[in-house]
């Protein structure tokens, strides 16, 4: 672990379906590693053993050094030939792999791209067990999860290095899924893959693998409306939240809150971090956030407020109250 | 010569931030369909910052989407509300009566959005709801949607001649 989070690598394979990718990558890499040396070896003894250039008036060919020639070009292109075989099979076997599921079991989450943030949405048969979120996806450990990857405006690419390879998010399309399972509790982060414009740099998410009772109960409370705050300058939040810009974009379910155009801040205090992965969730950062987001994510659709203090510090007492 | 044509070119300047012009601090609402804390509006005359900014309009187009201005105005075509790809205006063609008509709002179903949307984003729509009658620049109008049109885009739109009266023909 690096401060919260697991360092992304592919070579840390969380899961079944990564560690396939991960085998396959050890294959390809200590079989082109040996033919790269075996290259090296060859190259740097010619370079050694070099003769003299004595040239022949007559232009004739030796017949022996030919024929060995010969054999040495066509073993080789053999060679070449088997192991590129080999090659295609073990992708095409890795490929299959991880391509299917057939469990009823499995965690089907809708997974939205929006410049510059992930709308995540757990799919159920219920509507009212349904649960919106934003990037932060939680998943039980061991269960395969099948994400349904949409986009908003530009192509973005779903990529946890951990986890699994990396899908588009397609606008206008809904075609393309991913599948992954997680075997490893922890935190995992992930990142968009495809260039998306101004932030796509800052368009992280974290990936969070728990026990299957942590995770219900964390779904659980997801499902629950926010609770209308009690102290004085949560309330006044909460009035300034409702009657000014904020309620514009943003839904906390409970309220009168409900556009769609940006995050989710039902429980926007209990997640790890704001922005996109741009800032971990501390009252001081989500104060500045709503202040200066134009300073940290410039070109961000989260424009910067002028609020008083006064104000400021009551809707970050109110968002604080949203766990 | 070039670099100086680049160096004078606003039509890609991004601003991000900025405390719009000419504004108001008596606010007068014209609405009761909203009641939220007071926002100025601006004096008359005020210049309208983003007539030649590309991407300030493409800004105000997509607010235009995000805050529902088709529910009414039907894409600017009109519905409920007037439409806005011609030249009629019911409360005045001039970009700061504009912005008026959206921050104090107007009678018969035009609610008042001041404090529900910050000032450079009022300007950003004031900007695009006149480049949907072309009355702006066209190298600077938004130019075709990404998904399906359902009319030309702002670019493409000609400017209307004035006080043209419609008489319905029998």
């Amino acid at each position: 672990m690096i401060g919260e989070f697991q360092p992304p690598s592919i070579l840390d394979a969380a899961g079944p379906f990564s560690h396939h990718i991960e085998k396959l990558w050890w294959g390809y890499f200590i079989v082109l590693m040996s033919v790269f040396g075996v290259v090296m070896i060859v190259l740097l003894f010619a370079l050694l053993k070099r003769r003299p250039f004595t040239p022949d008036p007559d232009f004739s060919l030796n017949a022996t050094t030919e024929r060995r020639a010969l054999n040495i070009v066509s073993g080789s292109v053999v060679i070449t030939t088997i192991v590129l075989f080999v090659f295609l099979v073990s992708s095409v076997i890795t490929g299959k792999a991880i391509a299917t599921v057939d469990d009823p079991k499995a965690v089907h989450i809708q997974v939205t791209g929006n410049q510059w943030w992930w709308d995540i949405q757990y799919q159920d048969s219920t509507p009212a067990r349904m649960v919106r979120t934003a990037n932060e996806i939680h998943v039980p450990v061991g269960r395969p999860v099948v994400l349904q990857l949409k986009s908003n405006d530009v192509i973005h690419s779903f990529w946890v290095p951990n986890l699994m390879g990396k899908r588009d998010l397609i606008p206008g399309k809904n075609v393309n899924s991913l599948l992954f399972q997680v075997d490893t509790a922890g935190t995992y982060r992930g990142q968009c893959a495809e260039f998306c414009g101004y932030q796509h740099a800052k368009m992280a998410f974290f990936l969070v693998a728990q026990s299957p009772e942590d995770f219900e109960r964390w779904m659980n409370d997801q499902r629950r409306p926010a609770a209308d705050p009690t102290d004085d300058e949560a309330q006044k939040g909460q009035h300034l939240f409702l009657t000014t810009t904020c309620v514009m974009c943003h839904q906390i379910r409970g309220t009168i809150a409900a556009a769609s155009a940006g995050p989710d801040l039902t429980h926007v205090a209990g997640r790890l971090r704001l922005a996109s992965g741009a800032l971990s969730n501390t009252p001081q950062n989500l104060a500045d956030w709503i202040n200066h987001a134009q300073q940290i994510k410039p070109g961000a659709k989260m424009p910067s407020h002028r609020l008083s203090s006064g104000d400021l510090n009551a809707v970050v007492a109110y968002l604080e109250t949203l766990k | 010569m070039t670099l100086l044509c680049l160096a004078n070119c606003k039509r890609e300047e991004r601003r991000f931030e900025e405390v719009s012009p000419g504004t108001n601090p008596g606010l007068v609402r014209q609405s009761d369909l909203q009641i939220a804390g007071g926002v100025a509006t601006v004096l008359a005359n005020t210049r309208t910052p983003y007539d030649d900014n590309a991407y300030a309009m493409n800004e105000g187009k997509r607010l235009f989407d995000w805050f529902n201005c088709s529910g009414c105005h039907a894409q600017g075509g009109g519905g409920m509300g007037p439409a806005l790809i011609d030249d009629e205006w019911i409360y005045g063609r001039d970009p700061s009566q504009i912005f008026n008509t959206i921050a104090e709002g107007r009678p018969n179903g035009m609610p008042s959005f001041a404090g529900k949307i910050q000032e450079q984003q009022i300007w950003q729509l004031v900007s695009y709801v006149r480049s949907m009658n072309g009355a702006v620049r066209s190298d600077a109008a938004p130019g075709r949607n990404d998904d399906m049109q359902v009319k030309p885009p702002e670019s493409r739109t000609t400017p209307q001649p004035e006080n043209k009266v419609r008489v319905p023909t029998q």
